[in-house]
This record gives structure tokens, C-alpha cells and sequence, in this order.
């Protein structure tokens, strides 16, 4: 579904991604693990198109088309293409309410009738959203607007979705739940491409792995067996 | 002062104050957003005064069509503007976009010098907006009532939109956070370049009235109009509408209402404002509906 080779980035005299390849199959989940500054936003950031000098190939084939060259096309057009995005640190826009944001997820879309039929979904899917439906996003916890993040970027109806250190800053308890939604919506036919620090998490619930650092992926594999891999024990699950 | 003469007075001073709002709204959108201040904004009132001249007198059309058509022009004129001078730094630093802006201002300033000439025009008035009437002992022009009361509805409905529209929804997303609102599919561009045209649509529609209270317009007129409505801006609290059109109000209510009272003072006029900018920006920068400014992500 989704094909990256040999991506670059630069910024000024940094060479933050360095020949990077992926392969992200059609409804897996995978995962790109890391230490913070390995680039793993920066390849993100680069599918979503908001790295400006990105270089190499990044081919996104939707269900019912051909591949698509996405290096080169704007941010708004990716939710247009199939392609949604958490990004790091959620972004929830603090002042506009729960239902705005999920709102503003469902822009590119003009079924509105469908779009209320998601917003309830994702109610569903996190039930706090729900009670703090006329919250303004800043109000919530961290956790509630990283559901709120998520939530968001399913409102675009997309094929892939992309989380970018969903876990980031949240208590253990808060991160099983939110990995346990991922899952769910990946049981339903999402395929998810998720970037995190905490490998434990990641790989105990992705179908492949690839771990990245300084630029490089130095391994990949199925989740679960780098989970017993002794060289990611010592670095990533602390031994 | 008589109670008839305040009423007066009051009348002009809430007529005045609309109008700076209208034009503060203009300001304080396109800040809310791009955070530049846009100084050709100014310069779109006299557009629009200018336009309704040409249409009524080398187009012969009747007033109410070379209002319309004014305003769409001057609207469009606001877009061109993004389109050549602003979009092109998006990407730069602040600076940059704001040192174009003044380059723009001086641009047409003189481009208007050479085309219409730098004399002052007599404007056309319709003599039922400018014929005086009398409600007791007090006289009254209609146009002093009927300028609050469009204002009032322009407000109402640019406020309807901000807040129960999705192109609303996509502005007040973009003022927060301009590269997540863009990563949720909103073509930003064209809702800066909505932002523009309603601004310069409101500049338009605020240099018209202007026109017909103080009926000679030239090529330098948008000037002072423009600092009032940027104090008023600011004082309002920029980025906020409310605060825009409340910030336009006082700074007309203070105008009128000190010369009113202390005649002597009349000479000082165009100074208060300047007053105000300066007390607001020791004592409160974010103004009356001002957020605590965070610096934009
Ligand atoms: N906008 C930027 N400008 C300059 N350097 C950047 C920028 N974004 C990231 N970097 C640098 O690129 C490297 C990779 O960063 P990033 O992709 O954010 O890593 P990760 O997400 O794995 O923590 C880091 O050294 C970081 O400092
Ligand atoms: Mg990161």
C-alpha cells in the first residue's frame, strides 16, 4: 500500500533520513521504532508532505487506483488521497471544542450525514470524547486528546493512518487503552503506520517492525520477534 | 452641552466609530491569521470609495449597482494583494511579509496619484441618505443611522459565519495552528484568501460610508482611517472581531465626544488615538477580548 525507498531528508547541514526504505502492506499494522532524533518524524512528516526537501520515492497506492507518487503533493491533499495523521504532541487546536476538532477531521468530506454517523463512531470508539463534547480541546487531559487526535484523523475516512508517538507522556494505564483502540480499528481493516519510542508497546501489537537509528533502519522484523531479539531488548526494553 | 447636541453628537460618534470598526475587522482577521499587519488595508477604503465614483460618473451606473460593484472589485483587489505580495512569504520570516506590505500601500497610494489624479473628488450622495430630519429638537441624517445599523448586521453576519460555518471553522483553526489545520485537508490559501475578501469586502463597505459623511475623497484618504481602525484593532484585543468593532466604537465615542466637550482640543484630534495606542500597548498589549498571545506554532 504504501512504498518508501531510499528517502533523504536535510535540514540545512543535517541529514536527518538517510536512504530509508519501507514497506507498509495493506491492512498491517507497522511499526517504526527509535531513540528521540532517530528521524522518525521526519519520515512522517515527509509521507504527509510537510518536509519540504524531501528526496526518493514515497508510492502510496489507494484501494482503487494506481500508485501515487506522494513526494511533491501538498499536506491538504493527503486526507483526499486516503492518508490521515496524529501528529506528535496530538495538535489538538486547544480552543475549538471536541466536536470542532473531529469536525475539522471530517473538512476534505461533504456527506454530512455520514460524517455525524463518524463522529458518533469515534464516540464509541472513546466514550470520554463524548462527555467532553462541547469541551474546548485545551481543557482535555492528555490523554483524551490524544483519543481526541486519533479519533480526528479517522474523520477523514482514510485507508492509512499514521500516529506519531501516540504514548508520548502518557500514564502505562492510559497507553494500553489507546493501543488496544489501534488495534481494534486495525481488526476493522485500517492499516496503521505507527511511530513510537516505547518499543515495548509498538511491538507488542505490530505485524512488522522496522527500527531506526541516526537516519538508518538498522533491523527489521515481525513485531514479535524483535521483541525477544536481544540486541532491541538491550537498546529499546531495557534489557 | 444641550441633551439634544450630546444626542447628536452620540449619533456621530457611533456612526465614526462603525465605520473604524468595519475597517478594524479587516486588521484584525488577517493578523488573527497570518499574523502580519496588513497596511495596504487602508489603502482598499479608497479603492472602494474610488470605485463607486468611477461607476456612477465614467460608467453611468446607478448608485446602488456601483456600491455593489465597488465592493466586489475592492474584495478582489484584497485577493490580488495576497495572491502577489503576501502568499509568495508565506514561508519567510514575519518581517519580510510586513515590509511588502508597506511597499504595497505606497504602491498604490501612487499608482491611484497617476490614474486618478491627486485632486480631491466630490462624491455623489443620494439625498435620502443626506437629507437632515428632525425628531423633536434634534437633527439627524440618515446616514447616521443607517451607518451603525449595517455595520451592526455585517458584524452579525461576518460573526455567523466565523462561528456556524465550515469555512469559519477552517479560520479559527488556522489562527491556532496553521500546519495541523492543513494536515486535516483544509486548502489554507483559499480561506486566507476568503479572510482577504472579506476584509477588503467590510474596507470597501466602510470607505463608501466614509465617502458620504466627508464627501471628497483622494488618493490619501485611506491613511488616517487606517491607523484609527488598526488602534482600534488593538485595543479591541487583535485577532478578535467583537473586540475590533467595540475597539472602533470607543476610539469614535472618544474622538467626537473630547472634541465635543473641550472644542479647544478639536486641532489634537487625530492625536487620541495615538493616546490610546500607546496606553493600551503599556497597560494591556492583548486589549479588551485579547488572549494572552502565544506565539503561533
Ligand atoms: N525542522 C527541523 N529543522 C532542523 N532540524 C530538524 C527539524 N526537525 C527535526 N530536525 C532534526 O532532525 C533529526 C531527526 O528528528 P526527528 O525526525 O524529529 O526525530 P524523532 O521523531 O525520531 O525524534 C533530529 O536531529 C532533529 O533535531
Ligand atoms: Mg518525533
Amino acid at each position: 500500500m504504501l512504498n518508501i525507498s531510499d528517502l533523504h531528508v536535510h535540514y540545512g547541514g543535517i541529514h536527518a533520513v538517510q536512504g530509508v526504505s519501507l514497506h507498509i502492506p495493506r491492512g498491517q499494522i507497522v511499526t517504526l521504532i527509535g531513540a528521540n532524533g532517530a528521524g522518525k518524524s521526519s519520515i512522517i512528516r515527509s509521507i504527509s508532505g510537510l518536509v519540504k526537501g524531501a528526496k526518493g520515492s514515497i508510492e502510496f497506492t489507494p484501494s482503487n487506483g494506481s500508485p501515487i507518487q506522494l513526494l511533491g503533493k501538498r499536506p491538504e491533499d493527503m486526507v483526499r488521497l486516503g492518508i490521515s495523521m496524529s501528529p506528535e504532541g496530538r495538535r489538538i487546536l486547544p480552543h475549538l471544542t471536541v466536536r470542532e476538532n473531529l469536525l475539522l477531521g471530517a473538512y476534505s468530506r461533504t456527506d454530512n450525514a455520514a460524517i455525524e454517523e463518524d463522529i458518533e463512531r469515534v464516540y464509541t470508539l472513546f466514550p470520554r470524547l463524548r462527555e467532553r463534547h462541547w469541551q474546548p480541546g485545551g481543557t482535555l487531559s492528555g490523554g483524551e486528546q490524544q483519543m481526541l487526535a486519533v479519533g480526528r484523523a479517522l474523520m477523514c475516512r482514510p485507508e492509512l493512518i499514521m500516529l506519531d508517538e501516540p504514548s508520548l507522556g502518557l500514564a502505562p494505564l492510559l497507553v494500553k487503552e489507546i493501543f488496544d483502540i489501534i488495534l481494534r480499528i486495525n481488526r476493522d481493516g485500517m492499516t496503521v503506520l505507527l511511530v513510537e519510542q516505547n518499543a515495548l508497546a509498538a511491538l507488542s501489537i505490530a505485524h512488522y517492525a522496522y527500527v531506526l537509528e541516526v537516519g538508518h533502519v538498522v533491523m527489521e522484523a515481525p513485531g514479535h520477534e524483535l521483541l525477544t531479539d536481544p540486541k532491541v531488548k538491550a537498546a529499546y526494553l531495557g534489557g | 452641552m444641550s441633551l439634544d447636541m450630546f444626542i447628536q453628537q452620540f449619533f456621530n460618534a457611533i456612526t465614526l466609530g462603525s465605520l473604524y470598526g468595519l475597517i478594524a475587522i479587516g486588521y484584525t482577521m488577517v493578523y488573527g491569521i497570518l499574523r502580519l499587519i496588513n497596511f495596504a488595508h487602508g489603502d482598499i477604503l479608497m479603492l472602494g470609495a474610488y470605485f463607486v465614483f468611477f461607476g456612477t460618473t465614467t460608467f453611468c451606473l446607478p448608485w446602488g449597482l456601483a456600491v455593489v460593484v465597488a465592493i466586489l472589485a475592492a474584495s478582489a483587489t484584497g485577493i490580488l494583494i495576497d495572491r502577489i505580495a503576501y502568499r509568495p512569504l508565506r514561508e519567510a520570516p514575519r518581517i519580510s511579509a510586513l515590509i511588502s506590505a508597506i511597499a504595497v500601500s505606497f504602491f498604490i497610494e501612487s499608482l491611484s496619484v497617476v490614474l486618478f489624479t491627486g485632486l480631491p473628488r466630490p462624491v455623489y450622495q443620494p439625498e435620502w441618505l443626506t437629507t437632515a430630519f428632525q425628531i423633536g429638537s434634534i437633527r439627524l441624517l440618515p446616514l447616521t443611522l443607517l451607518v451603525p445599523a449595517i455595520s451592526f448586521v455585517l458584524v452579525m453576519l461576518l460573526l455567523w459565519m466565523v462561528y456556524h460555518t465550515k469555512p469559519g471553522l477552517a479560520m479559527r483553526a488556522i489562527s491556532k495552528d496553521i500546519e495541523t489545520t492543513r494536515l486535516l485537508g483544509v486548502r489554507v490559501d483559499r480561506i486566507i484568501a476568503l479572510t482577504f475578501g472579506i476584509g477588503s469586502a467590510l474596507a470597501a463597505a466602510s470607505g463608501i460610508m466614509w465617502a458620504l459623511r466627508y464627501p471628497q475623497i483622494n488618493p490619501y484618504m485611506g491613511i488616517f482611517p487606517g491607523f484609527k481602525a488598526f488602534i482600534a484593532a488593538v485595543l479591541g484585543g487583535i485577532g478578535s472581531i467583537q473586540g475590533a468593532m467595540l475597539g472602533g466604537l470607543i476610539l469614535g465615542m472618544l474622538e467626537i465626544m473630547a472634541v465635543a466637550f473641550l472644542p479647544s482640543l478639536s486641532g489634537f484630534r487625530d492625536a487620541f488615538a495615538f493616546i490610546v495606542l500607546l496606553l493600551v500597548l503599556f497597560y494591556k498589549p492583548t486589549g479588551i477580548f485579547g488572549e494572552h498571545t502565544e506565539e503561533k506554532i
